[in-house]
């Protein structure tokens, strides 16, 4: 078991424990929208974790080294951010691939380039977006946040690199 | 015949899967066993934590009703309304898309221009189910770091907004 099962395990039982005192009826509302949502999320999750199995065996370090790994530049911050904002992966699904990604060799700018775009600009979602906000609005919010995923990335990227 | 296979659909995929496993089982072979034991590794990976982490955001739904903060949102002026927004999108869950409508509502009760972009860019990075996956499975680390590096980035995207779209007649439209 991983140390952040055991985090988590221990601040989810402080948790209970405070809020079952405080509130018992309570307590039981919280654990059963928890588990609503753990078990939405329980079939695509177990799909990707399947897909991601895969794609490890398939698919060697050397490659995701080239085109997304530390010395990969400019064309795996580019990759990245443009897969990441044209893609329409739900968040939680996105972080098994991430993770996978960066046992695999990925560098954590490409990493959190992808991620930030995934979340930040939706390039799939703009006519949505355009309808809500007009169209000048809906890109100007996109681009601004493609160039901020960008810049993001590149810091994350070398204060990890400091770090860890 | 047709019902039957709507039913099991969804689960296409994991008996897929099942098969697959038991018959690289059987029959030994290599590729099957190595994925086998990739997906074993990030089952046990997921398990110990994303139910813990469920509980911890239910009890959160539940301590902490997204409808009293909303009923501040717009007097806030300052820091003060951009702490607002932030943790009402702390709060949520879901795709950027299911974010618009609150934006909708976040004008409609007065909301500066600066503060609903500040939400959106809150919204699409720290969503507290998201941030707990993300400690899960890249580390606390790389977390915080993203963390702390979006934040002033979208307080400005919100700023460049409200600079942007001073005397542009900025409206959010209601979809129905």
């Amino acid at each position: 078991m991983s140390s952040n099962a055991v985090i988590y395990i221990a601040v989810c039982a402080v948790l209970l424990v405070v809020s079952f005192l405080f509130n018992r009826k309570k307590t039981l509302m919280g654990l059963k929208k928890g588990w609503f949502m753990f078990r939405n999320i329980m079939v695509p999750f177990l799909n990707i974790l399947i897909l991601v199995s895969v794609a490890l065996y398939m698919i060697p370090p050397s490659i995701i080294n080239k085109y997304l790994g530390a010395d990969s530049g400019i064309i795996g911050l580019g990759i990245a951010a443009v897969v990441g904002s044209i893609t329409l992966i739900p968040g939680f699904i996105s972080y098994p691939i991430a993770a996978g990604l960066i046992r695999q060799g990925a560098s954590y700018t490409v990493v959190a380039t992808f991620m930030t775009t995934l979340m930040m600009v939706g390039v799939v979602t703009l006519p949505l977006e355009i309808k809500y906000f007009g169209r000048r609005v809906a890109i100007t919010r996109n681009a601004l946040n493609f160039i901020a995923a960008v810049i993001i990335g590149l810091i994350v990227g070398l204060v990890v690199g400091l770090v860890l | 015949m047709r019902k039957n296979f709507q039913k099991i659909r969804p689960y296409i995929w994991l008996l897929v899967f099942a098969v697959f496993i038991l018959l690289s089982l059987v029959f030994d072979i290599q590729p099957g066993k190595t994925i086998t034991t990739n997906f074993t590794n990030s089952f046990i990976e997921m398990i110990t934590f994303i139910p813990f982490l469920f509980i911890i955001v239910g009890l959160f739904d539940v301590w902490v009703p997204k409808e009293k903060i909303e009923k501040h949102i717009g007097q806030g002026s300052g820091l003060k309304g951009i702490l607002l927004v932030t943790l009402l999108a702390m709060l949520q869950a879901g795709p950027l898309y299911g974010a618009f409508p609150v934006a909708y509502m976040l004008y409609k009760k007065g909301a500066s221009i600066r503060n609903i972009f500040i939400y959106l860019g809150a919204f699409s990075s720290l969503k507290i189910p998201m941030i707990g996956m993300e400690i899960g499975y890249l580390g606390i680390q790389f977390t915080l770091i993203r963390t702390i590096v979006s934040l002033p980035l979208f307080i400005g995207i919100g700023y460049l907004m409200e600079w942007y779209l001073k005397d542009k007649n900025f409206r959010v439209n209601v979809l129905e």
